[in-house]
């Protein structure tokens, strides 16, 4: 015979008690893990949809910046980097470059450790006639892309045209009826069409493009280059367009820096504000959902304590119904010997019985309610997501505690009964 | 001297007057004798019984059992040591409502370990003729063999004393002389009885009774 088989044996012989007691300690534990499992729910949904967003956030960013870097192939330049004595007025009344400098520039830029631009063209450009077809065009030398040393290769935004090809705009193409692969003499030299353009409603409909060096040559520039174009600067923004100035100005002094492409400019900004807005919404977001997170969380704070606190007082007035149906039975255990600890013992031994069962118990409930009614699906996965070992122990702990605690002071008075007086009342 | 009781006291102090339970009494028991205290409802008797058990402490006067003053020592020690010297048996029988019987007569094994507890329990359940009852509840008994259960329980720690409480009380008159007969018996096998009792017939069966009355003694 031991306490423990005497605990069990009036378990099972004062169920009601016992299943009364394990009620509330249950419920406690279910609300306390019910509560900690919805918040985990709403942290994981929470931390779901700002991924979310940024990922939304980051996908419209990106397909911006991809239409972005589309328009500006097509829209032409950046930064025109130009010598230093080219007259700007020329530039803009007549759309023609007359000054040059050295096309080692471009190499010299290269080299260097320039970071505010990405692809860079030399380019020589006049406006000449076209004495076989009797047409003005502007003529274009390009020898594409220079690769900038320091960096990673970049995919060229502009394909070189081939030495003896050229590529024709939309007016030219329209008003000599050129096509892909028609042979053609240009000032004497014959160049096949690799390729022409469709109308893009500017000067570019008006051009056509050789490779650099040909271009040097027809219009007896060995060496020199009339502009830089510098593609896909990192301009969006005005203040950037300086930083650039400022760093080429160090690498190339004496020339000057021109910004070209509004269009560009606008679709860069549109793509900055979308890309705001965007951010300014899950900045919206993630303050929204932390002040749910922050109302559930005080209404857990207020609900949690209190029912625990009833449950506990329920424990305690059941143990204590439980200790009165029990005086005579503590009078003889005493009467043959029993000390006042062990009468204790048999009390508090129940408690922390109904405890551990309780746990259990109430966390399987707690922690279906937390799953089915939280913010996530409720499904296995969810389950195995929101499962804590860690809080299950805890359970395992805290409530014998509560139902140790709150089964104290009737464990005691059990204890402290006057074996003789409880004999001669019975 | 197995219990030497001498000059008890005991007065009940309660909100609106003193009850005077006892007043100078002396009780001793030898080795194999059977005292019955005899006296009408009220006398004292069960309040004697219970100071001369250790159970209660008196106001004036000592209790010896086996030699050794009970109320000198820790109530703790005291409890240990009622169990392991002193066997109770009560009108009211007092068995545990949810134990079988061989775990009512076991229970004192709980205070007091030692070896061979379910051998003697079962020796003691069949002595007292009640084998084929021995996982049965109390409710399932009739009143003779709870009381029969409860003097098994008494036994359990082979007490030197045994002291009875109005034993035959709730019985009828075969079952009542059967337990007295086991007291009788228990008393020729060199333990000591202190049975209190206000049935005449009961304390027949005693070898040398004491009266009580208004808590004090009245006939030695």
């Amino acid at each position: 015979m031991s306490v423990f088989r005497l605990i069990l044996r009036e378990v099972v012989h004062r169920r009601t008690n016992f299943l009364l007691v394990l009620a509330a300690d249950t419920i406690a534990v279910a609300c306390l893990i019910g509560a900690m499992t919805l918040l985990s729910a709403d942290d994981i949904r929470t931390t779901e949809i700002l991924q979310q967003r940024q990922e939304e956030v980051d996908a419209a960013g990106k397909a911006l910046e991809d239409e972005i870097r589309k328009s500006m192939t097509k829209l032409g330049f950046n930064i025109l980097i130009l010598p230093g004595n080219q007259d700007l007025h020329e530039f803009h009344t007549r759309g023609t470059l007359s000054e040059t400098m050295p096309e080692e520039f471009v190499n010299r830029l290269a080299e260097s450790s320039i970071v505010t631009v990405n692809h860079l063209l030399p380019q020589v450009t006049s406006h000449v006639e076209w004495p076989e077809r009797e047409v003005e065009v502007i003529l274009v030398g390009t020898r594409g892309e220079v690769p900038i040393m320091h960096r990673d290769p970049k995919k060229p935004l502009l394909e070189q045209v081939p030495p003896g090809q050229m590529v024709v705009g939309f007016e030219v193409q329209k008003k000599l009826n050129l096509s892909k692969g028609d042979e053609v003499t240009f000032r004497g030299k014959k160049y096949t069409i690799s390729e022409t353009h469709a109308q893009r409603g500017t000067s570019d409909d008006s051009t056509v493009w050789v490779h650099l060096t040909e271009a040097q040559e027809l219009l007896g520039m060995q060496n020199l280059i009339n502009a830089i174009l510098a593609l896909e600067c990192n301009c969006a923004a005005q203040d950037r367009v300086a930083e650039i100035r400022d760093e080429i100005a160090k690498i190339l002094p004496g020339t000057q820096i021109m910004e070209v492409g509004p269009p560009a400019l606008a679709r860069a900004e549109a793509r900055n504000r979308a890309k705001k807005e965007a951010e300014e919404a899950k900045a919206r977001e993630e303050i929204s959902r932390a002040q749910q997170q922050q109302q559930r969380e005080a209404f857990a704070a207020i609900l949690v304590p209190l029912v625990i606190i009833a449950c506990a007082v329920s424990i305690g007035l059941l143990t204590l119904t439980n200790v009165r149906q029990r005086t005579a039975e503590i009078g003889i255990l005493r009467a043959i010997g029993l000390r006042s600890l062990q009468i204790m013992a048999i009390f508090l031994g129940k408690s922390l019985l109904i405890g551990l069962l309780g746990a259990g118990l109430g966390y399987l409930l707690g922690f279906v309610i937390g799953v089915a009614g939280g913010e996530l699906p409720a499904s296995w996965e969810t389950a195995t997501l929101l499962f804590d070992p860690a809080t299950l122990v805890a359970a395992l702990i805290l409530a014998p505690c509560l139902s140790g605690i709150a089964s104290w002071i009737p464990s005691m008075l059990a204890a402290r009964q006057d074996p003789a007086l409880v004999l001669q009342e019975v | 001297m197995l219990l030497d009781a001498d000059n008890i006291s005991k007065t009940y102090r309660g909100s609106v007057r003193e009850v005077r339970a006892l007043e100078n009494v002396s009780v001793a028991v030898d080795a194999g004798e059977f005292v019955a205290v005899c006296g009408p409802s009220g006398c004292g008797k069960t309040t004697l019984l219970l100071v001369a058990g250790g159970l209660l402490a008196p106001d004036g006067g000592t209790v010896q059992i086996g030699g050794k003053d009970p109320y000198a020592i820790p109530a703790n020690e005291r409890a240990l040591f009622r169990g392991a010297n002193v066997g109770f048996v009560f009108q009211q029988f007092h068995l545990i409502p949810y134990l079988s019987v061989i775990e009512n007569v076991l229970a004192p094994a709980i205070a007091v370990g030692g070896e061979d507890r379910r051998e003697r329990a079962e020796h003691l359940i069949s002595h007292f003729g009640m084998t084929d009852r021995m996982h049965h509840l109390p409710g399932q008994l009739s009143t003779g063999e709870r009381q029969r259960a409860a003097l098994a329980r008494a036994l359990l720690n082979k007490p030197k004393l045994l002291l009875a409480d109005e034993p035959t009380g709730n019985l009828d008159q075969e079952n009542a002389e059967a337990v007295l007969k086991y007291l009788a018996e228990f008393a020729a096998d060199g333990g000591g009885v202190l049975m209190v009792s206000h049935d005449d017939a009961a304390v027949q069966f005693a070898q040398r009774s004491v009266r009580i009355h208004a808590g004090q003694l009245v006939t030695a």
